[in-house]
């Protein structure tokens, strides 16, 4: 982003007195928290993160190599802020909004330091369409009017924070985001652009319970654990897990109108693949390029480390500023763990007291902080937005008990655990249905029974207690194999292994299985259950298991997930089912 | 240049200097001992009052009156094309006797994030010839793939292996070797150093070489200066490099004793808090950049302590990384070589490099359902053990038997056998044609058809 100095009073030039690593302390500098300084002859980007007497303790975004006592420094009077308008969509930033695309123009093929960049274009001519005509009155958030900015429109709002005033002229047609397109009667003149200091929530007028899921197309998560829009989840799981894998299937198809995915600390091919990717997809609702209702932070693992701390807050701040408009906003942040490391490489730097494993001890209170700006939202403006916060967690050795997976979980509400077990087996997602939850299901109840279908909550309770059934079956047939079970049992056994298979198991790289809607999760799981019907029912009149598992409709099953006009198929299915199951019966 | 004999302070690795004038963070150091030799060392803090100098190899002979030299500028390394083909120490001068390297260029070791947006998307198959490797976990040009080992387990034949037969199948485009030994013995160095003579791959490479017996700290700036000129050949000459990196353990040793001297707060296991982003500046160095010839691909090899995949080494590289190659201990007791653990491996850029038009359309699935089976029927060894194997199913029975076909016939190769794709994935078919075919529910109907040996019979081969 670009730091212009505040003009209202000059400030003191500071000295450099002591360099190590990312954070440098400077004396003889007016300073308050979290003030955005330049360090250095190079004009680092730095902020101000600790105030000790007459030492101000620094945190510099970009690498301090060769920087020596005695340069200057001098502060910008201002918090560290994005700009926010028109042109955020499809960029892609680094962790302090300096779009990417921009720097490889400026400094090359590798991130060197000391170039800004500022977070919009402030060349590039936008329509702006008024909504309020001279003489309406306004409060802070009101829409002044519109911007086509992608396939999504933008609303140009009234700041935040502004007291109300009279609409005196409002301009209609082509401008920069810096151009004047509303002046009031006191005189206040706003451009398209507003800038919102990120460590700082955006107001709201109330927060509300969320009601409504936030359909990702992904059968585990839509079907058994599911998240409301404005909600929060996170995902922990050890490494080649898939965790950023389901991060990026939500990203794609979860049917939030804009989505921010921060890429925090995060392999570099990683993001490139990202970037790659999105543009050739299309969002299933629109058709429209994915990149189009998108943001990308992209701050890797090897960018600095200040950067990357930072880089969540950026996130969220352009989520929040979206929301406000109106739009329905999922967030990923992945991973949530290598921005608490940020903050605990940084606070061990300032020889702070460790917390548990080295970590500050506002670890907790920072996370929570980050967490609660999700929410389902009334805005100033009156209309009903959301913020949909899914944070990767990725603990050390895959231990659940280490303190960012903890202290997570102590504030979302989902909780999709990712297990390394199942991702060996090639169980994809590689999400563990027993120990993943979600305390939405109560809150959600009512949109399934009038969207999906009355039964569909009955439905989704029997799916989980055969896995739970399951579970135990399994530690018998450990000890002592499947033929000792009662036949009945045996059923269960099979019935579970197709919710597993054919349910749970879902192909991201198929064209077809990527995206799964709920009407055909419904169709699937109820397939599944006339089977176990019929399977029961068989058992009861004396067919034995080995014969029910000769039933070829059964294996025919799972190729409906592979095709996109599948009724036909599937009716023809049940129908064969039918057919088999009654000859069974009547041969018994 | 001024020389300073304010040393205050001499503690492991590092130096304290005092009363300098303003000196950079990360600024190059000599020091000159009594008898007129010079040590070399690092800035890591700076302040009016004081300097700390960490030197990069041992404090030996270091005492208050050594002098002190501030060079002015941080640690650059001198490369150029005749690098190719010679040893040099980890420290970067050379040792195979031969002339010094004259400098074309000379680059900061540090070397600066690529640009995610700079980066192209790495996609190019690498054919290693090793099956458990190409066919379930590929290694794509641009990645960065670690093998895990053990002490004792042959992690380096395998290394050795990949170096050799590594090619991009139908690519005639020149390729080197960048190897760099942190800490190994004398041993194991002259066993990689006679494998790169006797297949000509010295030609090929630049050897970086820290033993055992060299000090720890200069552990720390030897993968950076390998990494420096695997950047230089790659993104400025064009070549596609491979580096291999080993022992990665010996270099995280050398950051805690760095961080211990320090005294600066231990994260876990008394590595330092800053391991993951010290660790993730050197793996993310490789990659391919858009509009550029060349590609950097890592093979980091390290050998977890007590064969605990959740210690921090293995750990932390493990999120940084795309994937990891397990060698596994039971395995090697068992006699097969390479003894690579396909279950816990994982090659996270696998689906960029093979398909149709890669390799073959039916990789992914024949790779999926070999995992699925092999996985099911390990599982099923501990059940037998209980039971005995006549009360299985006759399912679970096929299953237990496929586990040790792909032991024995898809794990184990020849340490020179060279197998290609087409071979891979037909021995996979093969094997895979032991269960019924109902139970191969990852692999779709066509592709069935089209290659599995019962119905390919008169089918050509693609």
């Amino acid at each position: 982003m670009e730091v212009k100095t505040k003009h209202a009073k000059e400030q003191k030039q500071g000295v450099l007195k002591r360099i190590a690593g990312p954070v440098v302390t400077a004396v003889n500098l007016d300073a308050h928290m979290y003030d955005v300084v330049k360090v250095g002859k190079e004009e680092l980007m730095g902020e101000v993160i600790k105030i000790q007497g007459d030492n101000i303790i620094i945190q510099v975004y970009e690498d301090t190599s060769g920087i020596r006592p005695g340069e200057p420094v001098s502060n910008t009077g201002l918090s560290l802020a994005v700009e926010l308008g028109p042109g955020l969509l499809t960029s892609i930033y680094d962790g302090i909004q300096r779009p990417l695309s921009v720097l490889v123009d400026k400094m090359g093929n590798f991130i060197e330091r000391g170039v800004t960049a500022p977070g919009l274009s402030h060349e590039k001519k936008w329509t702006f369409k008024p909504l309020v005509k001279s003489g309406d009155k306004i409060e802070a958030g009101a829409i002044l009017g519109e911007v086509q900015e992608t396939n999504i429109v933008h609303k140009v709002m009234l700041p935040p924070k502004e007291k109300p005033g009279v609409v005196k002229t409002i301009k209609s047609g082509d401008y920069t985001v810096d151009e004047i397109i509303c002046i009031l009667e006191d005189g206040r003149e706003y451009p398209m652009i507003q800038r919102w200091p990120v460590r700082i929530p955006r107001p709201v007028k109330e927060k509300m319970n969320p009601t409504i899921p936030l359909i990702t197309g992904q059968r585990i998560l839509d079907g058994l654990f599911p998240i409301a829009k404005g909600g929060t989840a996170a995902i922990p799981g050890p490494f080649g897990s898939g965790k950023t894998v389901t991060q990026q299937q939500l990203a794609k198809w979860s049917d939030a109108e804009i989505v921010v995915y921060i890429g925090c600390g995060e392999r570099g091919n990683e993001m490139t693949e990202v970037l790659t990717e999105f543009p050739h997809l299309e969002d299933p609702k629109t058709g429209k390029p994915l990149m189009e209702r998108t943001v990308l932070i992209a701050n890797t693992s090897n960018m600095p480390v200040a950067a990357r701390e930072a880089s969540v807050y950026t996130g969220i701040t352009i989520a929040e500023y979206y929301r406000d408009m109106g739009y329905d906003v999922s967030l990923m942040a992945d991973s949530t763990s290598r921005w608490a490391e940020a903050m605990r490489e940084i606070s061990s730097r300032l020889e702070e007291m460790p917390g548990e494993e080295g970590y500050p001890a506002y670890l907790a209170a920072r996370l929570s902080e980050f967490y609660e700006r999700a929410g389902l939202v009334r805005t100033l403006n009156g209309a009903r937005g959301s913020v949909t916060v899914i944070g990767a967690v990725s603990p050390p050795g895959g231990d659940f008990s280490e303190p960012v997976t903890q202290n997570t979980l102590r504030i979302v509400k989902v909780f999709w655990a990712l297990d390394a077990k199942l991702s060996q087996r090639r169980h994809f997602p590689a999400i563990n249905w027993l120990n993943s939850y979600s305390l939405y299901l109560e809150s959600l109840h009512d949109y399934y029974d009038k969207e999906v279908s009355p039964d569909w909550n009955k439905i989704r309770s029997w799916a989980m207690e055969v896995l739970q059934k399951e579970a135990e079956l399994q530690e018998i047939v450990q000890l002592v194999g499947s033929d000792a079970l009662p036949e009945s049992e045996q059923v269960t056994i099979e019935v579970a292994r197709m919710i597993r298979e054919i349910f749970l198991q879902q192909n991201a790289y198929d064209a077809v299985d990527t995206f799964c809607d709920m009407k055909k999760q419904y169709d699937l799981m109820k397939a599944i259950k006339l089977f176990a019907d019929l399977a029961y029912s068989a058992q009861i009149a004396g067919v034995s298991p080995t014969q029910i598992n000769t039933v070829k409709a059964k294996n025919e099953l799972p190729q409906i997930k592979f095709i996109k006009d599948y009724k036909s198929d599937l009716a023809k299915i049940e129908k064969q089912m039918d057919e088999e199951f009654n000859s069974l019966r009547s041969a018994a | 240049m001024k020389e300073y004999r304010t040393i205050n302070k001499i503690a492991g690795p590092l130096v304290f200097v005092e009363k300098t004038e303003p000196i950079a963070y990360g600024e190059l150091v000599n020091i000159i001992l009594s008898d007129g030799s010079t040590k070399r060392g690092q800035v890591l803090d700076t302040s009016d009052e004081l300097v700390v100098v960490q030197i990069f190899e041992s404090t030996a002979g270091i005492g208050r009156d050594s002098g002190v030299r501030f060079t002015g500028e941080t640690i650059k390394m001198p490369v150029g094309k005749d690098m190719l083909g010679r040893i040099l120490s980890g420290g970067g001068k050379p040792i195979d006797g031969g002339p010094e390297i004259v400098p074309e260029k000379r680059l900061d070791i540090t070397g600066a994030a690529i640009n995610p947006y700079a980066r192209s998307n790495p996609s190019d198959f690498i054919q290693t010839g090793i099956s458990t490797i190409d066919g379930t976990n590929t290694l794509v040009r641009g990645q960065k793939l670690p093998i895990f080992s053990g002490a004792g387990l042959p992690h380096n034949k395998v290394a050795l292996q990949i170096a050799r037969q590594a090619k991009v199948p139908g690519s005639t485009e020149s390729f080197a070797v960048v190897f760099a030994a942190m800490g190994i013995t004398k041993e194991e160095a002259n066993h990689f150093m006679q494998d790169f003579e006797r297949t000509g791959a010295l030609e090929r490479a630049v050897v970086f070489l820290n033993l055992a017996d060299d000090p720890a700290v200069e552990r720390i700036i030897t993968p950076r200066l390998a990494l420096t000129t695997a950047e230089y050949l790659a993104f400025e000459l064009g070549m596609h490099v491979l580096v291999i990196l080993t022992d990665m353990t010996n270099y995280c040793e050398a950051l805690r004793q760095i961080g211990a001297a320090r005294e600066e707060v231990p994260g876990r296991r008394g590595y330092p808090g800053y391991m993951y982003t010290d660790l993730a500046c050197l793996y993310e160095r490789a990659g391919i950049i858009k509009g550029l010839k060349g590609s950097v691909t890592q093979i980091p090899i390290l050998t977890m302590p007590g064969d605990d995949i959740t210690h921090p080494i293995p750990d932390l590289t493990g999120y940084i990384t795309e994937g990891q190659i397990v060698v596994n201990r039971d395995l090697h007791r068992k006699g097969i070589y390479p003894p690579i653990n396909v279950l816990p491996s994982l090659s996270r850029l696998m689906n960029l490099g093979i398909g149709k038009g890669k390799t073959r359309e039916d990789h992914k699935k024949v790779s999926d359902q070999m995992y699925a089976g092999y996985a099911e029927g390990n599982d099923l060894r501990g059940l037998v053990a209980i039971v005995g194997k006549d009360a299985l199913s006759e399912r679970d029975r096929l299953l237990l038997e496929f586990a040790d076909l792909f032991e024995n016939r898809f794990v184990r190769q020849g340490l020179d056998e060279d197998r290609t794709i087409e071979d891979t994935l037909n021995l996979g078919w093969d094997l895979l044609s032991t269960l019924p075919v109902e139970q191969l529910t990852r692999i779709d109907r066509d592709t069935i058809n089209k290659y599995h040996p019962k119905f390919r019979t008169g089918a050509k081969k693609e």
